[in-house]
């Protein structure tokens, strides 16, 4: 206990989320507000895994649909096409513009993607107990929060392909239904990383059971 | 020196004096702790002020026109929302709107609101409330997001019908400099030290704040 770091929560003490002031409340089990900005106070997240690991279920689930129903159908001169996030990253290819081809799969499919499994990686060494690589699992953390707005880019995509190509009845694009799952997956992906509190992962185990209720 | 706990390990450490432009990281996780600010908060100021207008620019001004056997049609950012609700999308369309014009707009007027406030100390305690508002909202303001999603969908669309970028686009692509520049410029923690306290004591500190 002597030689090794103290952490505000082994000294008593709470950080405000907001402000970053340092606390000592009144009474530990009931912390209450922050006395500079009357931010809430609390020694960890409320119910941080819980209601993570409860997003990430949801976005997991979100992300099937989003891949499968179309994103788009277009009209041209009678014929229908329908487009999902993949066969838009094929045309995009095979248009020539394999730049943006690699853009839109990297921000469409492999970040989502790569934060539900993140996001579950976190949350199962946190429930495990695990102390190693506290650094690392941080700074993977960091990149989640960071990178998680990027996914958005696909519903933009559609979003204004929609609004411009409006010449009904020659030429015309309609959104479908694998839009509103996708914008769901980046929504809930990134309140999944808000409500998880990166300070478990360096609670020893025994804090880690008192501190988070 | 101040006593501070590492938001992201919570390691209790003392922030040491900085010089201007300096950063202190913790020894820790890495996490950027503070950095001592080299502008003033009247830079900063500029900076909204300036994010302000171009805002209402880019909101405006058609994003990009397009001209497709003998018709022409164009849209601005919220069109692109509004179509979307039209067709159906109504969830889709509310993420939009509140990703690419609700939450930028917010940020901005967030921060005029604490920024202007901070001109004539003592800063009421209202300011942090403001300020974290602000905070809340950076995270869903997606202009650069947007922005390559535009350019995708300019290049797609290229291949269709002919297309010409608008005002609204150039307007866009001004809002990220800015909004990247004002994040630089701004340091929340010299709104704080200065701040009246919500349980009505006077700012502890507030001769520190009060030199720059």
């Amino acid at each position: 206990m002597t030689s090794a770091p103290l952490t505000a929560a082994e000294a008593g003490l709470l950080s405000c989320e907001t402000c970053a002031l340092l606390s000592r409340p009144a009474d530990p089990s009931e912390p209450g507000y922050c006395p500079r900005c009357g931010g809430e106070l609390e020694w960890r997240r409320h119910h941080s895994i819980q209601y993570t690991w409860a997003l990430v279920i949801a976005a997991a689930i979100c992300f099937i649909p989003a891949n499968v129903l179309p994103v788009l159908s277009s009209t041209t001169l009678g014929s229908v096409d329908s487009d999902t996030i993949m066969s838009g990253v094929v045309f995009l290819y095979t248009s020539g513009s394999w730049p943006l081809a690699l853009i839109v799969l990297i921000a469409s499919v492999m970040i989502p993607l790569g934060k539900l499994v993140a996001i579950a990686y976190l949350l199962i060494t946190v429930q495990r107990g695990s102390i190693s690589s506290s650094r690392e699992r941080t700074r993977l953390y960091r990149m989640v929060e960071f990178i998680g707005r990027w996914s958005m880019l696909d519903v933009f995509v559609d979003t204004f392909t929609v609004a411009l190509i409006q010449l009904q009845p020659l030429m015309f694009v309609e959104p479908g239904p694998g839009v509103l799952f996708f914008a769901a997956v980046v929504v809930l992906t990134m309140i999944a990383a808000e409500s998880f509190d990166p300070r478990l992962i360096w609670d020893s185990p025994t804090n880690r059971e008192r501190l988070h209720g | 020196m101040e006593t501070i706990a590492c938001p992201d390990c919570d390691l209790l450490q003392r922030l040491p004096g900085l010089p201007p432009g300096g950063k202190a990281r913790c020894p820790r996780c890495n996490r950027i702790l503070g950095s001592q600010p080299t502008d003033s908060l009247d830079r900063a100021l500029a900076l909204t002020l300036t994010a302000a207008i171009v805002f209402i620019v880019a909101n405006t001004s058609p994003l990009m026109g397009l001209s497709a056997v003998g018709r022409h049609a164009s849209t601005t950012i919220v069109g692109g929302a509004y179509q979307m609700w039209l067709q159906g999308q109504v969830v889709t369309a509310i993420i939009v709107a509140f990703c690419a014009v609700i939450a930028p707009a917010s940020y901005i007027l967030f921060m005029l609101t604490v920024l202007l406030a901070m001109r004539r100390p003592p800063a009421p305690h209202w300011v942090g409330e403001m300020l974290r508002w602000a905070d809340s909202m950076q995270p869903w303001s997606m202009s650069e997001v947007m922005m390559l999603g535009i350019l995708v969908a300019l290049i797609k669309i290229a291949e269709l019908a002919t297309v010409e970028p608008g005002i609204g686009m150039y307007g866009v692509g001004g809002l990220i400099v800015l909004f990247a520049a004002i994040m630089v410029t701004f340091h929340p923690r010299e709104i704080w030290e200065r701040i009246e306290w919500a349980e009505g004591s006077a700012p502890p500190r507030s001769d520190r704040g009060a030199g720059r």
